[in-house]
């Protein structure tokens, strides 16, 4: 039996991040993982299937465009093994990272299953079933979410897919289906749809990226309608058949209709995720849709339990986990610590085009009936995106009417997610359209679009 | 043809306005419609539009003073026009009418523009203040003084969230001491709109109205729950908060209906009993007080009237009250508690013949029903009535069904 000050139950981005951080304060501090260090953002999700869209993309962009960059080839021809193997390669690396970051800050690493076991007591189960009991002053809850899956459409690891398993397909299906439109989905629509696959989205919401600004998500079906991925919005699945040949859905519109039968040789069901509960005695307090519950410094009912991460509710995100853990911890050590719940955060999807956002869509300015104003600016018309063959897609800001102030921005297009970061620190400084407007965008850059979108929120746009 | 802009007749009642803010410098472009001023009136304080486009070529009435209707304010030239001499300004136009001017006047024709220093009321300041752009521009356009803010930024930044919390005048927090000046000397303050309304309203209230005083002392304690478990509510949903005024509010409106006597008012020969109850509730600002009403308030839940007064209070704290927020109370609610005041008086608020004091809940010693001493949780509320309308024994009536949902919360949610 060890004594910690902290002991932390799950390493991915919360987790290992929450006792790195306590770990600088000083803390004597274990994490506990019964995986690989990293979670599911880098193990099985963020990290592994950028790299797969990475290769898709540079896949694509030989196939549709080399003939405008003038490069000719016979033969054009991919290693499915090898797609999935680099991006399984990335992850090892990074996940081994982690274990560096462990050692250097004094971490002590635990393999193993955490439970709860009493105030102040933590369990391990190794993998050879030993059980170590350690004792912690303080016990933070990483242990995220899993996928999600239906009733009548359980996980089967072969034909029934989560993202774990789609990123892993040792043999590229002819044909996917996918159900729901969420971030996961829609990239692995465009991962399999991009080498050829004939991929299929049912999604129940009137929208690609239902959560983004309606305009970006109407701009996402355009593209994806012209890249031949197909979609039924507004549809929901209400039966399945799963056989040795591959999987039918019975779908049929939200607002009724003739079902339709869709057939492929395998179904991702990304609808959603459910928290993972650490094991234990302890009753932890749950929110009603089964997430746990946490107060203002991210304390659980159990005291001397705090959480933090996917297992506390929406958003999944692995930035937004890390926060959390940060505040987490400084909250347990610091009574001091201003603590702060997310507010505003940014949601990248990496398909091609890409879709960014931070703050509110024009949907929730009119639900919350804010005055605001609208600027837009096509890449279309920015001399980088046409130098590098990417005119597709906008940036579209919103912007206060009274004040000014950036409400939300929403861009996609190629480079979304990191003209995102920009955005971001304009909400966080509070800026209005006057600092972004004084701020000399490096032409030629995709930023300029930023720029002026924001003038033309205000009616001076120069180059539309 | 130089243009002069006039001091417009802003409300019905209005004989005279003060210029508060000059929102234009000399030599701006003005365009048609555009603010180019704020203008106390005996109601509220108000933006003044520019009839006419051209260049603001001089500023004749200081920041601060009170000007008659129709005095001359500004100079509006045409781009490029010759401005007029001195002696040509239509000087008739600015004598006040002789009795009513209170003001020590300085005479508008010998403003010079170097004297045009706008001092007391400028937010801006050469001391650094370390504000986001957007608390900068609230601050600006609200007339808050950031150097007054203290900002829950990191490092101290003061962000949106602080200027909106801040007072523009003294309500909500505690005016903050100033240094007490060099010379002490004696300051003779020009009467503001307001000031001279309160003046002139509450003396007419307190010689002319026959005023008589109850007082109860509730238990709070059940209110205090109820408050607490509703926003733990509210937090957990997302909800609106409530304050211990909301549920005052309400019971006030829910006793009245119980009571209907005390919504009337006395009208010479003959007493006026209202339908509606338009609650009007008493708001500290900046230099005075406002009433502003909410109306039809019986058709108000708890958090329809919390939300009411939430923005009531807010438009009131940023003098953006219309006037017809402003008319039109049948009962008036002032509440003292957040100033640690135990209880308290209130002079009625005319026409009305009922106003509430209501003062902080205090914990004191109460004896329970089985003869014990315990600690209890106590509201003070009193109650003046006009008794040419009111009888004590129809106060008593109205205050004993206060106590009861003040008592019984769970009453305020039907």
């Amino acid at each position: 039996m060890s004594q910690y000050d902290l002991i932390v139950i799950g390493g991915g981005p919360a987790g290992y991040v929450g006792a790195i951080r306590a770990a600088q304060l000083g803390k004597k501090v274990a994490c506990i993982e019964n995986d690989r260090a990293g979670g599911t953002c880098l193990n099985w999700g963020c990290i592994p299937t950028k790299a797969l869209l990475k290769n898709a993309e540079l896949y694509a962009t030989l196939k549709e465009k080399a003939g405008d960059f003038g490069l000719s080839f016979d033969n054009l021809s991919y290693d499915w093994s090898k797609v999935i193997g680099r991006s399984r390669k990335v992850a090892d690396k990074l996940a081994g990272g982690i274990e560096f970051l462990f050692k250097k800050n004094k971490v002590d690493y635990l393999r193993g299953t955490g439970a709860l076991a009493g105030t102040g007591k933590v369990t391990v189960t190794a993998a050879d079933g030993t059980v170590a009991t350690h004792e912690a002053k303080h016990v933070l809850l990483a242990t995220g979410c899993r996928a999600r899956d239906l009733p009548f459409l359980k996980f089967d690891g072969k034909r029934v897919l989560g993202a774990r398993e789609a990123m892993l397909m040792p043999e590229q299906p002819r044909e996917l289906l996918i159900i729901g439109a969420g971030a996961i989905g829609v990239e692995f629509a465009y991962f399999y749809n991009a080498y050829g696959t004939r991929v299929t989205i049912v999604e129940m919401m009137d929208h690609l990226l239902p959560v983004e600004d309606t305009e970006i998500s109407q701009a996402l079906e355009k593209s994806f309608k012209k890249q031949g991925i197909q979609f039924h919005l507004a549809t929901k699945t209400t039966a399945a058949q799963v056989t040795e040949a591959g999987v039918e859905l019975t779908v049929e519109p939200v607002k009724g209709g003739a079902p339709v039968t869709l057939k492929g040789d395998a179904c991702l069901v990304a609808v959603g995720v459910g928290a993972i509960l650490p094991g234990g005695t302890e009753k932890l307090e749950l929110t009603e849709r089964g997430f746990v519950k946490t107060n203002d410094r991210y304390q659980t009912n159990l005291p001397g339990v705090s959480a933090a991460g996917d297992l506390i509710g929406p958003p999944w995100l692995a930035h937004v986990a890390s926060f959390e853990a940060i505040h987490a911890v400084e909250s347990m050590f610091d009574p001091q610590h201003k603590s702060k719940k997310v507010e505003i955060f940014p949601g990248c999807t990496y398909c091609h085009p890409e879709v960014a956002s931070i703050g509110l869509t024009e949907r929730a300015c009119k639900e919350k009936g804010i005055a605001y104003k609208v600027g837009k600016f096509p890449f279309q018309a920015s001399g980088r995106a046409l130098a590098a063959a990417e005119p597709e897609g906008f940036v579209k800001l919103i912007y206060g009417e009274q004040y000014g102030e950036l409400l939300g921005a929403h861009i996609i297009g190629a480079e979304a997610t990191e003209l995102i970061a920009e955005m971001g620190l304009a909400i966080t400084l509070e800026a209005t359209h006057e600092e972004l407007e004084n701020t000399i965008h490096a032409h030629p850059t995709l930023s300029e679009a930023i720029h002026e979108a924001t003038s033309d929120a205000f009616g001076h746009a120069i180059h539309i | 043809m130089p243009k002069y802009i006039e001091m417009p007749k802003l409300s019905d009642t209005m004989t005279e306005g003060t210029l508060v803010k000059w929102l234009k410098k000399e030599g701006d472009p003005v365009a048609m419609d555009e603010s180019i001023a704020e203008v106390e009136t005996d109601k509220a304080t108000m933006e003044m539009q520019s009839f006419d486009e051209g260049i603001l070529h001089r500023i004749l009435v200081k920041e601060g003073e009170a000007v008659p209707l129709g005095a001359t304010l500004a100079i509006l030239l045409e781009d490029g026009e010759a401005p007029p001499a001195d002696g040509d300004l239509p000087a008739a136009k600015a004598v006040a009418p002789a009795a009513a001017s209170p003001a020590p006047a300085e005479q508008p024709a010998s403003v010079s523009a170097a004297s045009v220093t706008p001092e007391a009321a400028t937010p801006a300041s050469t001391e650094r203040v370390k504000a986001s752009p957007l608390a900068k521009k609230i601050a600006r356009e609200t007339g808050v003084d950031l150097t007054a803010v203290s900002g829950s930024g990191p490092g101290g930044r003061i962000i949106k969230k602080d200027v909106l919390a801040a007072p523009t005048g003294g309500a909500g927090t505690a005016p903050k001491a100033k240094p007490a000046p060099v010379a002490l000397e004696d300051r003779r303050i020009p009467l503001t709109g307001m000031r001279r309304v309160i003046a002139q309203r509450l003396l007419e209230s307190k010689t002319t109205i026959p005023h008589f005083y109850l007082h109860i002392e509730v238990d709070a304690a059940p209110l205090m729950t109820a408050r607490q478990q509703l926003n733990a509510e509210a937090e957990a949903t997302g909800g609106t908060k409530l304050t211990v005024n909301d549920f005052v509010l309400r019971a006030a409106v829910k006793a009245a209906q119980a009571v209907p006597a005390v919504n009337a008012s006395f009208d010479g020969d003959a007493i006026i009993q209202y339908g509606d109850i338009h609650l009007s509730v008493a708001v500290a600002v900046e230099q005075g007080l406002v009433t502003p009403v909410i109306r039809g308030a019986q058709h108000l839940d708890l958090t329809g009237l919390s939300l009411a007064m939430k923005s009531l209070a807010d438009k009131a704290r940023n003098k953006r009250l219309t006037p017809d927020e402003m008319q039109g109370g049948t009962i008036t609610v002032s509440n003292l508690g957040a100033y640690g005041i135990d209880f308290f008086d209130a002079i009625i608020n005319p026409p009305q013949s009922m106003i509430l004091a209501v003062g902080a809940i205090v914990k004191k010693p109460v004896v329970n029903e089985r003869d014990e001493i315990v600690p209890g949780l106590r509201m003070n509320i009193g109650l003046s009535g006009d008794h040419r309308v009111v009888d004590g024994a129809v106060g008593a009536e109205y205050l004993a069904a206060l106590r009861k949902y003040l008592e019984q919360p769970v009453l305020l949610l039907l």
